[in-house]
């Protein structure tokens, strides 16, 4: 049975009707036309669908859209405004060359969020440790720890 | 659609829950995490009809110090034991295991009851819980019981609830006097399925004897697996490094059956599992004697 859903992504109000069988990420990107939420394995091991439900990390394809009813979803289109006003931990992959293929950023970029909130200033280790949950398989991710370097670094610039 | 459809069910009390999961039996699902059931459902390996989802039940979330140590309501986040200070200082080895669990992005939804009652070979709670003598509390709409994590775990993803049972909380005992634990795993990368891992306790008498010991290895049976006869052995001996190599041998040789993968063979895992069952009772050992009184 069709269930009615509402719920806030990036700041803005839906309501839709859907099937409970509908994962969030065919959610975001099929029914809302959010699309930068990039669907790969389609379960939870490579962390390209990762979105912040509620402000948390969390696999997108691990989730029924059902289950985001009344709750809050940031994606990757909530971040920068566009190229010309990117978010700092944009800036610091886009300046470092921290993507080749670019798939897997979206996941990656929204893992960062709340893990830079919470820990401002990582060390290489914490940051490796964190990008283990997120597959790429372009850059061999030493050009991936020094964007994070250098949007942590950003971040903190502007939030002083 | 990758799942095949079902109907959805989003109780707001236990009761509710416990009631649908009688009403539907064996078709209905309980919905945790998700973290791993999604993951079936999206290969279509799993198709219940009814999914029932304990997301909205609140009174399954807490985390508070009681007589049996730590209770965990089972829709712990993995995350929030992973944050506490509780935790840590009332079920450290349970503390020292979460982070290899996943990875964060997994923890952050992953709970502790629907790791637990998944009974995933692989996975690092339930060879927590029998370590530590941990004990869950279960309950359906006639019965509510308490079951010993040693006898939670009876096969292959089985555990021993019936259908119509839905786990509520698990309790992890606090650590006894002069005792120690430790947990690790070898993963091919760190928040992967651990190729073999063991969670261990040493407890020992004021003599600096042991007095009991606890050696509980996964991912290398078909379930959680106790090696009782090297926990035995250890029993009346000063914890040196020849003894407890010898009950890590004892553990690897005689008391696992591993099945090998694409990953790791039978032999390997069985070398893990001596080589990672020696580490966890030295550290255990160590930290035993730190915590005795001098």
């Amino acid at each position: 049975m069709n269930q009615t859903i509402e719920l806030i992504v990036n700041g803005k109000q839906y309501r839709r009707t859907v099937e409970p069988r509908l994962l969030l990420c065919d959610f975001l990107r099929n029914e809302l036309g959010l699309t930068g939420t990039h669907v790969g394995c389609e379960h939870g091991v490579c962390g390209a669908c990762t979105v912040l439900l509620d402000r948390e990390a969390v696999r997108s394809c691990l989730l029924f859209a059902v289950q985001a009813n009344g709750r809050e979803i940031a994606t990757v289109e909530g971040l920068g405004e566009g190229p010309q006003q990117m978010h700092a931990l944009q800036h610091g992959f886009w300046e470092t060359h921290g993507l080749q293929c670019g798939y897997c950023t979206p996941g990656i970029l929204m893992s960062l969020v709340p893990f830079l909130e919470e820990n401002p200033n990582p060390t290489e280790e914490e940051i490796r440790d964190l990008l283990s949950g997120n597959i790429c398989r372009c850059t061999g991710y030493q050009k991936i720890v020094e964007s994070v370097q250098l949007g942590a670094r950003l971040l903190r610039e502007t939030s002083k | 659609m990758k799942p095949a459809a079902f109907d959805y069910h989003a109780p707001r009390t236990l009761e509710e829950a416990l009631d649908l999961l009688a009403a539907y039996g064996e078709d209905a699902k309980p919905l945790a995490g998700g973290q791993s059931l999604v993951p079936t459902m999206n290969f279509r390996l799993a198709q219940p009809e009814v999914l029932v989802d304990l997301n909205s039940i609140e009174e399954l979330f807490f985390m508070r110090e009681g007589e049996g140590g730590l209770h965990c309501g089972a829709m712990t986040r993995q995350r929030t034991v992973e944050r506490s200070a509780m935790a840590k200082q009332v079920a450290p080895l349970l503390y020292e295991a979460m982070p290899h669990i996943a990875h964060a992005q997994i923890r952050n939804r992953g709970t502790i009851g629907g790791s637990l009652a998944h009974a995933d070979p692989a996975a690092e709670l339930p060879a927590v819980a029998i370590a530590l003598d941990a004990s869950m509390y279960v309950r359906s709409v006639t019965d509510a019981r308490w079951i010993a994590a040693r006898d939670f775990y009876v096969g292959l993803f089985a555990t021993a609830m019936e259908p119509g049972e839905l786990l509520i909380e698990v309790a992890f005992p606090r650590p006894r006097p002069r005792s120690g634990w430790s947990f690790e795993e070898v993963a091919r990368q760190h928040g992967n399925y651990a190729m073999c891992g063991a969670a261990a306790v040493v407890e020992l008498s004021d003599r600096g004897v042991i007095e009991r010991a606890r050696l509980v290895f996964l991912s290398v049976g078909e379930g959680p697996v106790a090696a009782d006869q090297a926990a035995a052995m250890l029993v009346g001996e000063r914890p040196t490094a020849t003894v407890l190599r010898a009950a890590a041998e004892e553990a690897a040789t005689k008391e696992i059956d591993p099945v090998g993968d694409i990953h790791a063979g039978p032999a390997y895992r069985r070398h893990l599992a001596r080589v990672i069952g020696e580490r966890v009772l030295n550290s255990a050992a160590a930290r035993a004697f730190e915590a005795c009184p001098t």
